[in-house]
């Protein structure tokens, strides 16, 4: 069930119909692979079986004989014909290409490109290529690997040490010293990531006579057609990124810049359209879209009332065998670095270490769920110490409603919230005091049952200013999004964002925010998605950060227009616009509204007659917006003190499980969340992100995981062995909103794209280890699979 | 490679081809006919997103190979509906309900959805997760797609269209 909030908006805030899914259901959706140009080629991957090898020799002979194959490509050509890609830390001799050069780093890396006129042709000649490899010691625990012994991943760097800093924000050592009570454990957050249902695709076209690269992706990357155009050292107004291309699902990791930088190198060497759509396996293995891989060492002083002190985290993060944007993600957490909790000091120590593992990307919270899960365990685990209820000391600890804006050791402030009135609301939903007599029934009767809590932050919208914190040389601190509006002669309104959407349903957004402003049908309002080439600067759906980003832009757009139709009445009516009223588009003199100028009039006004227009006001009826992040870009301090989001939104989530005593299987059965994302802009499309978040957390907690045995192979390349919940595995879900506007967005509204995700993890962990207390048992690694709770209870049984 | 010719009725249109013995019907669909509103997400037979309808059955088109839809009659998403750019009930039902975000998944999601409702035409919510448990989506968490179910359920039992097939 979910509570009605009156809303005070005309358009927001209210039931209203996405206007992306009429397309989808009518089966019109435009997906990269939907697309066919003429003449178009196929590209199939040749991958390596080993996870280190040098490699001798490519021999394409014998896949090059197939008739229908056009060309077989390894990493050597490309990369005397490309710049490596970018690393979001500074470690120039990581050097990172599409294809394998000269030595393979992990299995399923992509060593050849088989060019073909077919996708099936291109697979039967990449079966025929032979590779000559001389394998090489390789590493796969992220442990094994900062040992000084351990094989280098990549020899040049030197060691397989990525990134290392410790920050220490407030006097940790003195708190520590002076709590009565501290206790230390080991959390683990195995590898596993979003995995989408579409896989990452590309089509890239290039006009030689034009000299303009044409490209369709199924791509949400930041900055993704600067990118391509500096690996292909094209200018960047050579590459036009079609965004109208439909992303099906991404949730962060559609970040397919090598295999763009491929498709479009070979689309520009054998002049023809080429397309690269992954299939499972190549995506699984060898497209580098694996999530966090972390090992966190917490350490908490608190006093006997279960107050927290202080916390100390280390965050050991397996990158994989080479490194993009993703070992910033231990940068994205030191914006709640505390959760929801006031903790007066902290040491943080982030670390990123490569290993011959699948490239690691960004995953829907870049970070920030692992932090949580760790942040979660070491609640329960202080409440346990102290046999205090769990939720009597998240009470204590949470911020309180009064505190706000509240800034924590690191140096972000929070904007708003009410913690514990959204957790009573949780309670209250979840029919908590039911719960608990559901739990003790249970174990009455010889089950294991948990009640599991969790209380998370989802930072949002933020500048990226993680990129400074990890490297000085980067001194990006804004990340700002845009807008374009115009009204037409016929009067319909249009909007241009710039960016691709996959299924956060940006255009019901830009519609309805517009819609408000201007007081007009948000139905009627067309939003498209600009190329690249016309597009204003964007930073891509990343960060939870398009309600606040692109709504204010959308905003700030629709409210340029209106000025200008204000001013148009103004002149025409010849009073001044503090004289007038604007309503439903038209405007009338305050108190006299039979004076008035219609929408029509002032459209009219603005194309046609220009002596009517006041002086210094264009012709036409257009505006656009850049809108940067409300809480700006600074640079970090010297100790790593920095603002990156200014707004926080709040889940708390109360969940029940058992779990069989034989299998070690874990059921759920009961969920309920309370979140507070401020104003929500569509509540269907928040609903349905957060319902989605919830499920990609119980799948992180209890199922997903890339398994690498001991030979470095990954064994869960397929859908067989990377388990997904299906509709079984995750239960009704009962949302419960709750609304804190941010006082820095113009309608109170904070991010949601990441919400349930970002505690669901947390709390399912916090429920199976509630249903291990009674056996004295605690298990802090995820995935909480069949295999790691089944072999617990076994050794427990003796 | 060996090609054989087939015939079949694809959303009630009579199609002949002649296709290679191992192409999959997803890709004779998608590829040969241009009805790309069926997806693959995996290829293997685990996802659904592949789903369409063989003589009223919701089969995994990445599964069976064109030659094997041979004197059959397929509907795929494209034939849900009772008019070219209109929508059937169900299919406002997931508009109205926000059963989708993405889309990907969609069109499996519709074509399971179709067959549990000719079978049972008011399924309770655990019939609902029962049949779509075999399609995966990313997006939703599930939640709004029973809801969606569930609601398409109750209107084309309230509605005298109730009962109508748009396969033809
Ligand atoms: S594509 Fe057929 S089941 Fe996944
Ligand atoms: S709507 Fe995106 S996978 Fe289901």
């Amino acid at each position: 069930m979910i509570a009605e909030a009156p809303s005070p908006f005309r358009y927001i805030g209210r039931k209203r119909r996405p206007k992306e899914d009429r397309r989808f259901v009518a089966g019109s959706g435009r997906y990269v692979a939907d697309l066919a140009l003429p003449g178009m080629l196929h590209v199939a991957l040749v991958a390596s079986p080993h996870p280190a090898a040098r490699i001798l020799a490519v021999d394409a002979r014998a896949a090059l004989a197939l008739p229908g194959v056009r060309a077989v490509v390894a990493g050597e050509e490309l990369a005397q014909a490309t710049d490596p890609l970018l690393s979001g830390l500074d470690i120039p001799k990581v050097r990172r290409f599409p294809l394998a050069v000269g030595q393979a780093r992990y299995v399923g890396e992509w060593v050849a490109a088989v060019v073909a006129e077919t996708r099936a042709l291109a697979e039967d000649a990449a079966e025929r290529v032979e590779v000559e490899y001389a394998p090489l010691p390789f590493v796969i625990d992220p442990e094994a690997a900062l040992a000084p012994d351990a094989p280098p991943v990549h020899a040049e760097h030197g060691s397989n040490l990525l990134y290392r800093r410790k920050f220490v924000w407030g006097p940790v050592a003195h708190d520590f010293a002076a709590a009565p009570h501290s206790l230390s454990f080991r959390a683990r957050w195995q590898r596993s990531a979003t995995v989408p249902i579409e896989t990452f695709g590309v089509v890239a076209s290039w006009d030689a006579a034009t000299r303009l690269l044409d490209i369709w992706a199924s791509i949400q990357m930041p900055k993704y057609p600067d990118q391509l155009a500096r690996a292909l050292r094209l200018p960047g107004n050579a590459v036009r990124v079609h965004f109208d291309t439909d992303v099906g699902g991404s949730y962060g990791v559609k970040r397919g810049i090598k295999h763009s930088v491929l498709a479009a190198y070979l689309a520009r060497k054998l002049g023809a359209p080429v397309r690269l759509v992954e299939d499972r396996l190549e995506n699984m293995r060898g497209g580098d879209a694996h999530g966090p891989d972390r090992l966190f060492d917490v350490s908490v002083a608190f006093d006997g009332e279960g107050v927290v002190r202080s916390l100390k985290l280390r965050a050991l993060d397996d990158a994989g065998a080479y490194a993009g944007r993703a070992p910033l993600q231990l940068g994205k957490p030191v914006g709640a670095i505390v959760g929801p909790y006031r903790i007066a000091s902290v040491e943080y120590e982030a670390i990123s270490v490569t290993t011959n593992k699948t490239v690691q990307e960004a995953v829907r919270g870049f970070g920030q769920s692992p932090t949580n899960f760790a942040l979660e365990t070491m609640m329960d685990r202080v409440a346990r110490r102290l046999g205090i209820d769990r939720l009597e000391l998240r009470r204590r600890n949470l911020i309180r409603r009064e505190e706000f804006p509240y800034t924590i050791p690191s140096g972000s402030t929070y904007d708003s919230g009410d913690y514990h009135r959204v957790l009573e609301k949780a309670l209250a939903e979840a029919g908590y005091d039911a719960l608990l007599a559901r739990r003790e029934a249970a174990r009455a009767a010889g089950r294991l049952a948990g009640i599991g809590v969790a209380c998370c932050l989802e930072p949002s919208g933020g500048n990226s200013a993680f990129e400074p914190l990890f490297n000085p040389k980067n001194e990006t601190t804004t990340w700002m999004e845009s807008c374009s509006l115009k009204v037409d002669l016929s009067g319909t309104i249009t909007a241009a964002m710039a960016t691709s959407s996959s299924g956060q349903g940006h255009e019901t957004l830009v519609a309805t925010v517009v819609g408000e402003v201007l007081e007009r049908d948000p139905d009627a309002i067309r939003v498209v998605h600009a190329d690249s080439l016309t597009a204003l600067p964007s930073n891509s759906p990343v960060g939870s950060r398009m309600a606040i980003m692109l709504g204010g832009a959308a905003a700030g757009a629709a409210k340029k227009l209106k000025a200008d139709l204000v001013a148009i009445a103004a002149h025409n009516l010849g009073l001044p616009a503090s004289a007038l009223d604007y309503r439903e588009g038209g405007v009338s003199v305050r108190g006299d509204a039979g004076r008035a100028l219609s929408w029509a009039d002032l459209v009219e006004i603005a194309h046609r007659k220009f002596h009517l227009l006041p002086p210094g006001l264009a012709p036409g009826l257009q505006a656009f917006h850049v809108w940067e992040v409300p809480t700006g870009g600074a640079l970090p301090t010297p100790d790593g003190r920095v603002q990156m989001y200014p707004c926080y939104a709040f889940e708390a989530h109360i969940v029940y499980a058992e779990i069989d005593r034989v299998t070690g299987q874990v059921r759920l059965g009961a969920y309920a969340v309370g979140h507070d994302c401020g104003t929500m802009i569509n509540p269907d499309i928040v609903h349905g992100m957060t319902y989605g978040g919830i499920a990609h957390g119980i799948g992180a907690a209890l199922y997903e995981r890339f398994r690498y045995d001991a030979n470095g192979q990954l064994v869960s390349g397929s859908f067989m062995d990377y388990l997904m919940p299906t509709a079984h595995e995750v239960p009704e879900i009962a949302l419960v909103d709750h609304c804190t506007p941010s006082p820095l967005t113009e309608f109170g509204q904070k991010g949601s794209g990441e919400a349930g995700y970002l505690g669901a993890p947390a709390a399912v962990a916090s429920a199976v280890n509630d249903a291990l207390a009674p056996l004295g048992l605690a298990v802090a690694e995820l995935p909480m699979s069949v295999a790691l709770l089944g072999e617990l209870l076994a050794t427990a049984a003796g | 490679m060996s090609e054989h010719a087939i015939r079949l009725t694809v959303n009630g249109r009579a199609v002949e081809a002649r296709v290679p013995a191992r192409l999959t019907l997803v890709d004779f669909l998608r590829e040969a006919l241009r009805l790309t509103g069926t997806h693959t997400g995996c290829e293997h037979g685990v996802c659904g997103a592949c789903s369409v309808l063989l003589d009223g059955r919701p089969v995994r088109s990445c599964l069976i190979f064109a030659v094997q839809a041979e004197g059959g009659a397929v509907t795929t998403v494209e034939g849900l509906a009772p008019e070219p750019g209109a929508i059937g009930v169900l299919q406002d039902a997931f508009c109205e309900a926000h059963g989708l975000q993405c889309g990907f998944c969609t069109p499996g999601m519709l074509i399971a959805a179709e067959a549990l409702l000719r079978a049972t035409p008011l399924p309770s919510d655990a019939e609902i997760r029962e049949a779509i448990a075999g399609n995966l989506c990313r997006c939703t968490g599930y939640q709004q797609i029973v809801d969606a179910i569930r609601l398409a359920a109750q209107r084309r039992a309230g509605s005298n269209l109730a009962g109508e097939r748009h396969d033809r």
